[in-house]
């Protein structure tokens, strides 16, 4: 498999994971927001500073409304991690790289750009917004599906996968790090005293939710909803697809099958350990949010490694 | 209400379908009842549907604009054109026979330059030729084929004889679509193809790839194939993925290989270098090479010409196969075909004034009214004289720059081009086409059974070209038995 090739599969994972991510997390978003009491300081600008944008934000928009939130995150296609621009990118890498993934997959990456462009501007109004949303979702699961289905388990899948997983682990430490490190002490600072439970049971719900954990959660762990086994349960399962062990034990895997791959796995070892050895239900509270930078910076590491064994070496001018 | 053939005239025009208002030719009589059968909404839902499934199969091309490249919605008719067997068998050979007469010429310019020295044409004409590649004398590409894939367009005079328009050997494209429109055309029309008896065309892929295999350098191992295409921005990239896709081929951009000091060329994969046998390219001559060619080019692979020139890599078409693809070469390819093959040409040029003939120019200068006059490189319909609808000023500045650079032009009567019926506001009104076959040469030889329709979208208009409105229909070679 050519390098070029190998770099635009990657990418076309990862758009396609992130681009189902943010659905699931406006989604929820969307819900959540309408369980909190009036006056709470959660608001739409907490979505934007979860998608790691706060600053291109601000440049462009006066007001943090829902309206312009919900444009920015959904159908801003100059806005990178918007919806559309997602979407537009995971088509131009599938367009560039239609001669190795099967093409049921690319009339259902075209299609489902199509459905985004022609009706992204409707998810804006509250009303329409659940419709479109789940519609993206569920074809990002078709697309998924026909992959795991209709193309060898070659190489090209492997690449496909390791984005997947190593996006999957990416949001789901976005989405800890927002339940714990924003939502609670923002709701903290609001009340003034301890959060009223019913509440701090509300947000963990909605962490959960957005990860389509809880009913998951619920079988594996036996007592009410909690922070300290939320977060354990997101970062450490075994068996949870989402929970960040998981996809690093599926990357991992991956990886192996892959040739020179040495370099890149020990990277992937490393932070493995990281999240195996880890007290987490000790940092919930304090701590977490560093714990979780570490991570992210792993995470990068592991993408540089990825790039440095694999792709085109950027051209020197 | 419906199609009424009898509101349909093609006036002095061959329409390949409607031979005069009401009356369809043979082969096409089953497809005129049925489309006469369907109400304007069903018609217009048939068209819809076939827009449809171009938009969602992303079959597209790409248009250079200034406010950036667009990607766009391959146009397409709905309504097939037909030809009969006994009408294609003929032209078929014809095709053939043109090829193998190109490819002798070019090898035979590259070498012995036997043609020169009998005086069959003048040498000069080839030493100032813009696409003579004085780096490729003496080489001796396998089968002595430098054409491998060669794209021929045809027109249809008013007695519906075919007429070769020019032969396009450098990287003509279109085949993608012409594969495509079928697929369409089978989504749309599922019905009429139990009525008629419509040879596949589905069979291209495959003779190409036996095609390039047959070239590769290291006969006996499985050849490594690749594409190699200028890149996402060239108009034809859809065509470039499409066939590698087709061949399971890589498709490869310059950056992508490398020639190392074996001159052998290689490819970058995931698993380190992978050496490449055949490269089916895409770029055109001139940017294949930065050490030979333009330098500035950074769509090529510096050493390719050294690889391909030791016969460490087949490159297709030939570096250099260009020089044949000339409008000027082109009036002699009749003699041409006389000299190699010692046989009468079965498919005619269209009469053609050389304006380096000192007598051809005067008559050529005394008519520009009634005259095409072509440039002798240029391909897409650009640096053209329309003589017959260019005003008084434009015919003498043209004749200023033929005075100039007599060898640079050739001129043509103005030839008119068939017609066939085209779905315009829920009706059909006749529209000119021409005729693209593809042609592939190299241990053996092979014609598609028909070729790419361009539609002329524009009514009165000539000209057929994608990047200028230009539309297509699928093309069907019938038996006249199996309707």
């Amino acid at each position: 498999m050519l390098s070029r090739v190998a770099e635009r599969i990657y990418w076309l994972g990862r758009y396609l994971e992130r681009a189902e991510n943010t659905a699931r997390l406006l989604s929820v978003y969307s819900t959540l927001l309408l369980d909190l009491p009036t006056g709470s300081k959660i608001g739409w600008h907490t979505l934007v500073e979860i998608a790691g944008c706060k600053k291109e934000f601000d440049e462009k928009y006066q007001t943090t409304d829902e309206r312009s939130v919900i444009r920015f995150l959904l159908a801003d296609s100059k806005n990178s991690a918007a919806i559309m621009n997602s979407l537009e990118m995971a088509r131009e890498n599938a367009r560039t790289t239609r001669e190795i993934i099967p093409a049921e997959a690319w009339e259902q990456i075209n299609n489902l750009y199509l459905y985004a462009r022609d009706n992204v501007s409707t998810g804006i109004a509250r009303g329409a917004r659940p419709e479109l949303l789940k519609e993206i979702i569920a074809q990002c699961q078709q697309i998924a599906g026909l992959f795991a289905g209709a193309m060898s388990h070659n190489n090209g899948y492997n690449f496909i996968r390791i984005a997947r997983s190593l996006e999957r682990a990416d949001m789901t430490t976005r989405i800890v790090d927002v339940g714990s490190v924003i939502l609670l002490p923002e709701l903290a600072k609001n009340t003034d005293d301890d959060i009223p439970e019913p509440y701090e049971n509300t947000i963990w719900m909605s962490v959960l939710r957005s990860l389509s954990a809880d009913q998951m959660y619920r079988q594996h762990v036996l007592d009410r909803v909690n922070g300290e086994d939320v977060v354990i349960f997101l970062l450490q399962d075994e068996f949870f697809p989402r929970s960040v062990f998981h996809c690093l034990t599926k990357l991992e895997l991956c990886l192996k099958a892959l040739p020179k791959s040495r370099k890149v796995v020990k990277t992937v070892a490393h932070t493995k350990a990281l999240v195996r050895d880890a007290e987490v239900g000790k940092l919930v509270g304090s701590g977490l949010l560093e714990y979780i930078d570490e991570m992210q910076v792993d995470f990068a590491d592991i993408h540089d490694s990825i790039t440095s064994a694999w792709f085109l070496p950027v051209a020197k001018d | 209400m419906k199609i009424d053939w009898k509101s349909y005239n093609p006036g002095s025009f061959y329409d390949e379908l409607i031979s005069s208002p009401g009356y369809a030719r043979k082969p096409a009589r089953v497809l005129a009842r049925y489309l006469g059968s369907l109400n304007q909404d069903e018609l217009q839902q048939r068209q819809a549907a076939a827009e449809l499934v171009i938009k969602t199969m992303g079959i597209s091309f790409t248009v250079y604009s200034e406010a950036g490249n667009i990607d766009r919605e391959w146009p397409f008719d709905i309504i097939p054109r037909i030809i009969t067997e006994t009408q294609w068998s003929t032209t078929s050979k014809g095709l053939e026979q043109r090829l193998r007469a190109l490819n002798c010429f070019i090898h035979d310019i590259y070498n012995d330059r036997k043609i020169l020295k009998d005086k069959v044409l003048p040498a000069e004409l080839i030493m100032n030729s813009a696409n003579f590649r004085k780096e490729c004398v003496g080489m001796k590409p396998k089968y002595n084929v430098w054409a491998n894939i060669c794209g021929t367009d045809l027109i249809r005079d008013t007695n519906g004889q075919f007429y070769v328009l020019e032969d396009n050997l450098r990287v003509p494209s279109g085949v993608s679509y012409m594969l495509e429109n079928r697929q369409v055309t089978k989504r749309v029309f599922p019905e009429l193809f139990e009525n008629y008896d419509i040879q596949p065309i589905s069979d291209y892929p495959s003779q190409l790839f036996e095609t390039l295999a047959a070239i590769s350098p290291r006969p006996g191992d499985y050849p490594e194939i690749v594409v190699l295409t200028p890149g996402i921005f060239n108009s034809a990239y859809f065509e470039h993925s499409f066939l590698a896709q087709q061949m399971g081929a890589e498709l490869v951009e310059g950056s992508d290989l490398v020639v190392k000091d074996d001159d052998c060329v290689y490819m970058r994969t995931i698993n380190g270098l992978s050496r490449v046998d055949v490269i089916y390219r895409r770029v055109d001559d001139l940017f294949i090479d930065p050490e030979v060619f333009n330098p500035d080019s950074a769509l090529g692979v510096p050493g390719l010409m050294r690889a391909w020139l030791k016969g460490n890599v087949a490159l297709a078409n030939a570096p250099g196969a260009g020089v044949a693809d000339d409008k000027i070469i082109y009036t002699y390819v009749p003699a041409m075909i006389k000299y190699y093959l010692g046989e009468e040409p079965l498919l005619e040029n269209v009469p053609s004034y050389l304006c380096c003939d000192k007598q051809q120019c005067q008559y050529v200068l005394e008519n520009l009214d009634k005259l095409v006059v072509k440039p002798a490189n240029e391909s897409g319909g650009y640096g053209m004289l329309m003589g017959p609808q260019a005003s008084k000023k434009e015919r003498a500045e043209f004749a200023l720059k033929i005075k100039a650079d007599p060898r640079n032009y050739m001129a043509q009567p103005l030839i008119s081009l068939s017609t066939a019926p085209v779905i315009c506001n829920k009706n059909v009104e006749p529209r000119h086409i021409d005729l693209r076959p593809f042609v592939l040469q190299g241990k053996k030889t092979y014609v598609t059974p028909g070729g790419l329709t361009r539609v002329a979208m524009t009514k009165g208009s000539y000209v057929v070209n994608s990047s200028q409105g230009g539309g297509s229909k699928d093309t069907w070679i019938v038996s006249e038995g199996g309707q």
